[in-house]
């Protein structure tokens, strides 16, 4: 459950929503057609590789976790890079993998 | 030469963005459900989605909510998620550019994944494109996507308030994330990265408040430029 205040969260919503539009208006709004160099796009490629996989490893075997470590979790979450890797798409690594919590959940309870 | 058949480029830009319904709704309905389970109220989580339009920052956000990190933690870690995106507006620029203010201030709007995917791919296929027919291709692309985005946040977040909290939906979140990372990891470089994105924020997770991620992050994203320009080299070598 979220502890945050009402004011917080919304500081958050609005602080995002306008972090999130400086990001977006940045080069198209102000800089125009001029270039970027080379090793800053670069970068910038990589931030969903970067951050993600850094947000996930903590939820599946951090020692804080709730469910650190768990077969039935950790199984899931294997099938689901699986099928991502093999697939190249989002939705059907979403549906292996949820298949599998839910399913073998149910199954050994 | 005008092609025959040729559709309208907001209609064309609206039918390639077909396939992407299939990922945006169950996504958004994700949100919503999990947002609301989370002890967020309705406007909070529509706010979420008008305000941000950004599916992985908001689950980032909502994931950090839920272990207590501070405000400025959570803001830093879910805006590094879009950082992504200045690479998007700068990509877009040369096409763009020449737009007027106004259209070009709302099409940074919906600057999301999808309709930049799919405009890039419709500009290099088409480049005599008029800069008001490219405009009216991103815009198809993005606007039906963006408002059902909405739509779906709404419906979870409606949902969220009628289903049991205890069901473990909230394991959605880390599989949702890796759904989004396993398509991505298509070389070297970005393997590497997620690697080192892993090992640090394990490593450093006696750090305060989260910001072992942010340190993992940012190696990570050096990492992953390294590695790339290494790569590049050495097919240059060859």
């Amino acid at each position: 459950m979220i502890e945050a205040s009402t004011a917080q969260i919304w500081i958050i919503i609005i602080a995002m929503g306008i972090g999130t539009y400086v990001i977006r208006f940045s080069f198209l709004g102000l800089i125009g057609s001029r270039e970027l160099p080379n090793w800053l796009l670069k970068m910038l490629r990589f931030t969903p590789v970067a951050v993600l996989p850094g947000v996930v490893a903590p939820m599946l075997i951090g020692s804080n976790a709730a469910h650190s470590a768990d077969p039935l979790r950790l199984s899931a979450a294997m099938v689901t890079l699986i099928v991502g890797l093999l697939t190249r798409n989002v939705l059907y690594a979403i549906i292996a993998g949820l298949s599998v919590f839910f399913g073998l959940g149910a199954l050994i309870g | 030469m005008q092609q025959p058949h040729q559709r309208k480029p907001f209609t064309q830009g609206a039918l390639d963005s077909l396939p992407f319904f299939i990922v945006i709704v169950p996504f958004g309905v994700l949100f919503g459900v999990i947002a609301t389970e989370a002890g967020m109220n309705l406007a909070q989580v529509m706010g979420f989605s008008i305000l941000v339009i950004a599916g992985a920052a908001q689950l980032t956000a909502l994931q950090l909510l839920t272990e207590h990190a501070p405000t400025l933690i959570v803001i830093v870690t879910a805006l590094a998620v879009n950082l992504r995106m200045a690479m998007y507006s700068a990509s877009l620029a040369p096409h763009l550019g020449a737009a007027p203010l106004w259209k070009r201030a709302f099409a940074a709007y919906v600057l999301f994944d999808q309709p930049y995917a799919l405009s890039t791919i419709e500009f290099e296929k088409r480049p005599n494109l008029s800069t008001a027919d490219k405009l009216r291709y991103f815009f198809g692309a993005g606007v039906p996507l963006g408002l059902t985005w909405y739509v779906a946040t709404f419906g979870g977040a409606v949902l969220g308030e009628k289903i049991p909290s205890d069901l473990g939906v909230d394991f959605a979140v880390p599989i949702t994330f890796l759904a989004v990372v396993a398509p991505m990891l298509k070389s070297l470089a970005h393997v590497a990265a997620a690697i080192t994105s892993i090992v640090l924020v394990l490593a450093l997770s006696f750090m305060p408040y989260g910001t072992g991620l942010l340190v993992a992050a940012v190696a990570a994203l050096v990492v992953g430029a390294l590695v790339e320009t290494w790569v590049e080299m050495q097919r240059n070598t060859e």
